[in-house]
Order: structure tokens, then sequence, then C-alpha cells
């Protein structure tokens, strides 16, 4: 569609061009982590430009682009995933590995509706696809479609490890009453468990800070929080919520020093910016320009993935409740996972619009919640 | 086992999409001024390395050195992802500068670069398969900007065809722009100024026995100088229409070496009177030449096919303006000074030896395609 708007102005994001000054100057620094595994991708990449075409190569590529893009929280390796996958991208009825990456492609640009459509065609065909039902699990999880989700969870008991399956029931357990008992289950869970791989073991120490966290046990959470950070395993997710954690236990400095040299990815410097708030830094300002810039960039693309962020930003920096407001309620609608109820709260006392939160305060949830 | 093969490849938990960086856009801004197109294209370092490799030593940087090499292979995959048409025939694109500028995401190298149009219509279209082959999650945004009014874009893959339709701008904001350029064009087409200066000169004088003495009234002299400026006016006048509506065509070349002619015989009948009565009619053989000349800077700038009439009226209003700004500037001066020694030696004699000395540079220059003076 073609908008007609009058002197639009982007100034933040139409800087002056120029010529840099010397041939060595360094204009940019690719990704680094990409570069361990950029010999395997490259030799993948002209495997495939060799045999175009070649499902089980182009699969390979795929599966490789998107953990980068899930380490580095990069869409741009899901777009690459994309790319690699485009032969069979549109074909009525693609083979369950292509559904599958389709499905994780899907789910990171908040396509819910579709992954989950490709999820369960792909589980219909292939019932023991335990990354299917966890990855369903997740999406149902964050929808709040609590029940559904806990189904989900179930298989992964007889198919991936056990602890795979605890951890999928102990997170949905935590919001839906049960969060202590979920809790112990879990930790018990994890100490029994000796053989698992680093990955499974990161995901639920990451879950256990969180549920000790909203539980109010501080001193465990960061324990829990340090242990999974001590992988040295670059994962956004988990340096968002620590860092969140340290936040609320106004611990600023801690933010600064982990996240100083990662500022690169925009939740990152959200959390620093939260941070310097909370030091009176006199950098602040200087940062808010640089994150309203990035929103800014994001919504030209006439994308809305991160108004969760969004609305933190607008409240908590801009000092804009009304309009962090409109922004937690329509992030609402997409997702329900705890931080998008607490951003809809806050914004919502901010705003003295305590109506506008009423479907956080009775949340279907309590409706449907599995006794016991 | 399946299991097995599966566990080389599990995304546990919270795979949700954190708010990171945004996906990959180029960012391709056309702008489109009196009649002219030119472009910028803003294209991240992140994804040029990917399709087509400038880290060159491997060591993941991206230096100026790396990216200049790389300036030609950037052009040629740029613009064979890029169509720019007008009225269904497609523009010629031609890069003409290479930048770099920081966004919010990295660095871009920014190309700008003309576009011709070998017939520009009220409506540009665009083709755009920038790196859809690579990552269909990338987006070109557009932005076209006409006459005061900005349309915006998002190129996708399902959506790589834009037309964009100029008509929704406002006559007057074109009538303003041609008014100015034909401002702007006699401001700074010395040539136009020389000429006219040239017959202005004497308007304060008059002859006597072979030699030039002080007008006594101004009534005379006013009257003298509006002949010679409507003269000028009327007869430029008839030949920008007539060559702006392709009625007459004549070579640029030889237009210009006719205005430099012009003003050399101006300024020389100043010096050696062989015309001293009806100077007007001077003035209105010459302008018929200059408004040739006129009519090729016009024809530069481009005509909206749709608003012909209209910029070309602007443009000779403009004309006008900066020709009348130029004459109500000469002539208090000249009248004041007509007396003295100072105006007949210097402004008059010596600025006619001078006028007359840098036309005949003009005209070496515009009829042996030689380049003399800057």
């Amino acid at each position: 569609m073609i908008i007609v708007v009058a002197l639009v102005s982007t100034p933040a994001l139409l800087a002056i061009p120029f010529v840099p000054d010397h041939d060595e100057q360094v204009l940019e620094r690719l990704p680094a982590a990409a570069n361990p595994v950029n010999h395997e991708l490259r030799a993948l990449r002209n495997r495939l430009n060799a045999n175009p075409g070649q499902l089980d190569i182009a699969v390979k590529l795929a599966k490789r682009y998107i953990e980068l893009g899930k380490a580095e929280a990069d869409p741009r390796f899901y777009g690459y995933a994309q790319g690699v996958l485009k032969p069979w991208w549109d074909i009525p009825e693609p083979s369950s590995e292509v559904l599958l990456l389709r499905a994780l492609i899907l789910q990171n640009r908040h396509d819910f509706d579709s992954a989950l459509h490709d999820l369960a065609t792909l589980l219909h065909q292939e019932p023991t696809n335990a990354q299917a039902w966890l990855t369903q699990a997740v999406i149902l999880q964050v929808r709040a479609r609590y029940d559904d989700a806990q189904r989900s969870c179930i298989p992964l008991m007889e198919l991936d490890s056990p602890l795979a399956a605890s951890t999928c029931l102990a997170s949905i357990g935590s919001l839906t009453g049960h969060a202590a008992k979920s809790y112990d289950f879990l930790r018990e869970a994890l100490k029994e468990t000796q053989v698992t791989s680093t990955d499974q073991r990161l995901w639920s120490l990451t879950v256990l800070a969180e549920i000790a966290s909203r539980i109010g046990r501080y001193e465990e959470a960061d324990q829990f929080f340090s242990e999974a950070l001590k992988f040295r395993r670059q994962d956004i997710y988990l340096l968002n919520a620590y860092a969140d954690f340290l936040l609320d236990q106004k611990r600023p400095e801690e933010v600064i020093a982990m996240l100083s040299e990662k500022t690169r990815i925009d939740s990152l410097l959200l959390r620093v910016a939260l941070a310097k708030q909370q030091l009176g830094d006199d950098d602040l300002p200087n940062i808010v320009t640089q994150l309203k810039a990035r929103f800014a960039a994001s919504r030209l693309r006439g994308e809305n993935l991160h108004q969760g962020d969004e609305a933190r930003f607008t409240l908590s920096l801009l000092k804009q409740p009304q309009q962090a407001l409109q922004l937690a309620q329509a992030n609402w609608v997409s997702q329900r996972e705890p931080k998008d109820a607490r951003i809809l709260l806050e914004a919502a006392i901010a705003a003295h619009n305590p109506a506008a939160a009423q479907s956080v305060i009775e949340p279907p949830s309590l409706k449907n919640r599995i006794p016991g | 086992m399946l299991l097995r093969a599966l566990l080389g490849f599990i995304l546990y938990g919270c795979c949700l999409a954190v708010f990171a960086h945004k996906a990959s856009d180029s960012y391709l801004t056309l702008m489109v001024s009196a009649g002219k197109v030119s472009g910028q294209w803003d294209i991240a370092l992140r994804d040029l390395d990917f399709a087509i490799s400038l880290d060159t030593n491997g060591d993941s940087a991206i230096t100026w050195k790396e990216l200049h090499n790389k300036h030609d292979a950037i052009t040629s995959y740029a613009f064979t992802h890029l169509h720019i048409s007008s009225g269904e025939s497609p523009c010629q694109i031609k890069p003409t500068q290479y930048l770099v500028d920081n966004h919010t995401d990295g660095a871009y190298s920014v190309l700008l670069f003309d576009v011709a149009c070998p017939r520009l219509s009220t409506e540009i279209g665009i083709n755009y398969m920038l790196f859809f082959d690579l990552d269909p999650q990338h987006r070109g945004l557009l932005r076209v900007e006409y006459g005061g009014a900005t349309h915006t874009a998002v190129l996708s893959p399902t959506q790589n065809n834009q037309k964009i339709v100029l008509a929704q701008v406002k006559s007057g904001t074109v009538f303003l722009q041609y008014l100015h350029e034909g401002i702007w064009h006699i401001w700074t087409g010395y040539d136009h100024i020389l000429f006219l200066l040239s017959l202005l000169l004497p308007a304060v004088l008059y002859r006597q026995a072979a030699r030039w003495k002080p007008a006594i009234r101004f009534r005379p002299v006013l009257i003298e100088v509006i002949k010679i400026v409507t003269a000028f006016t009327i007869a430029h006048s008839i030949t920008l229409s007539l060559a702006t509506l392709e009625v007459i065509s004549l070579p640029s070349r030889w237009v210009e070496s006719a205005i430099a002619a012009s003003v050399i015989l101006a300024a020389l009948n100043n010096l050696y009177p062989l015309i001293n009565r009806n100077l007007w009619l001077m003035a209105f053989g010459f302008g018929l030449i200059h408004g040739l000349g006129f009519a090729n800077v016009l024809k530069d700038l481009g005509l909206p096919q749709n608003m012909l009439l209209l910029t070309l009226l602007a443009f000779n209003l403009g004309v006008e303006l900066g020709q009348l700004a130029i004459v109500t500037g000469f002539l208090p001066f000249a009248f004041w000074l007509r007396k003295t020694q100072c105006y007949r030696k210097v402004v008059f004699t010596l600025g006619s030896v001078l006028i007359a000395m840098l036309a005949f540079i003009w005209l070496l220059e515009r009829s042996l395609n030689l380049t003399l003076i800057d």
C-alpha cells in the first residue's frame, strides 16, 4: 500500500552519508559468532549451489541458520533459512522437515497461528517429533492456552529426556496457580538428571530462575541465573531475563557490566538504558535517542514484533503512559507471558486506567486451570 | 534412531523472538524534482557481504578499502535487481557517487544515482528484487519525494512492483518550482545577464558627434530601457515556447555559440557603435536566440507532460522576474553615475571590453567544445 504523507520526517534514520577518512577504516564488523561455523556454512552453501533443489542439504543449512538466528537473536539468519527453503516453502505438502523449519521461522516472525498450523500438520504425520511437540508447547504457553500447552508437553516424556517434559510442565504449572509446587518439582527433576545436553540444562535453569524470582525466592533465583550464565552460551533470552531480575533487585551496575558489550542487540540496549536510568547516568539521553531510532526503524518495515519492549521503553524512559498502554494492549493480543502481563498492568496504573488491564486481572487461564 | 538425530537440533525452551535487531532492509529514495529523477540507495554491508562477499580477507571486518574495491560489483549486483520505468519505458540508472552511512543496525553502502527516463510521465514504476532470493524477509523501504509530498511503500517478495503516481502533486507546487528554476537560471546564466547589461549600459547615455554624453532626463532613459527589455522578453518567449513545444529544434552547441556571439556583438556595439538608435531591434533579434537557450535548460530540467504549459509559463515568468531584478538594480545606479568619468571610462568602456573578451572565450569554448576557463 502506498501511503502519501506530506513531508514525512525520519531524521534519525537519515543521517548524513560520508566518505570514510582512510582505506583501513573499519566500517562494519560481521557477527562474530558466525565465525566458527562460517566454514561449515560456506561449504554447505557451495554444495547447495552445486546441487540446487537438494532437500537434505537445504534442510541442514536452514537448520544451521535457525540455530545461529536463535543464538544471535538475529532475524537475518531466519531470513536466510527461509531463502534456502524457498523451493519448498509454498508447495502444498512439504515434507515434515520443511514443516518444522517453516514453523520455527514463522514463530520467529510472531506468526503464531501459521506456525501452530504447520506443527499440527507435522505432528499428524509424525507424532514422534519431539521438537514439534516442544515448539508447540512453547507457542501455546505464550498464547496463554495452558491446557493445550500442557497436553503438548506430555509426549515429550517418552520422546525426549524426561527433563524436557518436566521443564515444559513446570513452566506452565508455575503460571496456572502452582508456582511453588512446579518449582520444587523441576528442581528435583534437574537434580535427578545426570546426563543431559547443555542447551536442555540451560533452559531448565532459566525456567527455575524465573519461577524463583516470581515467588520471591530471590537468592535462589540469582543462583540459578548465575549457574545458567556459567555455560557461556550466547542466549539472549537468558540475558534479558537476568537483566530484568537485576533491575528489579536494583542492581543496575551488574546489568551494565553484563551487557555493555552487547548493546547491538536492541532488547539488551533497552535493559542498559533502564539500568542507567536507575543510576542517573548522564549518558541516558543518548541511549534513549538510539532506542527511539531503532524502534522507528523497525516500524518502517511495517512490523511490530516488539511492542512489549516498546511499551516498556515508552512508559519508563519516555514517560508517556497513554502511548505505552496502547502498545502494551496491542502486545497482549498476541503475547501473554508474565512480562507481557506486567507491562500492561504497569502502563494501566500509570495511565490511571485500571480497566484497560482487566484481561490480565481475570485471565482465561484461571477459568480452565488444571486441578491438582 | 530418530530421537538421536533430533537431539542435534533441539531448540529448547523460549525460542521466541526477542527484540534484537530488525531484519534486513534497504532504503531506496527517489527524488523527482523539476522532472529530473535522482536516487539514493542505502544497502546494509552485512547483506552485501552475504550476497557478494565484501570481506575479502575474511577477518570479519569490512574496511573502506574492501568496500571500495567492490563498488563495481555492488553496482552491477544492485542495479540488476532494481528496474525503474516511466510511461512503460525503462529508465537508465547511472551511479554518481559512493558513500557510507550508519543506520541503527550497522553500516550501509550509499549509492547515489541519476535516473534517465526517455519519457518521464506522471507515473514511476519500480520493480525491486534485491536479496529476495537469499532472504525473503528482506524489505525495500521506498520513499519517493516529489513536489513536497512523500510516497512511501514497503517492497517485499509478494509486492515487488510499485507504481507511484505523481499526479497528486499540486500544480501550485510545480509552478513555484519552475518559477524558481527560471529566476535561478537567469541569475546564474551570466551570458544572459551580460547581454542585457551590454544593451543597457548605453541607455543612460546618448551619442552626439561621435561622443557619448550623459542623458539629461530620466524619463527617456526609462522608456528606452523598457523598450529593450520588452523586446528581449517577447523575443525569447516566442522561441522558448516554440522550442519547448518542439515546433523548432536547433542543436544546443549552435545555440550556445550564437548566444556567446550575441554578447560579443552587443558589447562591441558599445565600443564601435553601428546601431545607436533602436537598440530594441537588436534586443529582439538576439532575444530569439537566447530563448532557444532557455528552452534547452527547460528540457534538461524535464517537463511533466501533464503540466507542460504551466511549467513553460512558470519558467518564463521566473526568467522575467530575474531579469526585472537585474534591471531595477542596474538602472538607478547607472543613472546616478552617468555623468562621472568613472561610468563612461570604467563601467561603460572597460566593462564592454571585458564583456566582449569573456564572451569571445565562451564562443571559442562552445563552438570548439573546449574548456578554457572555469
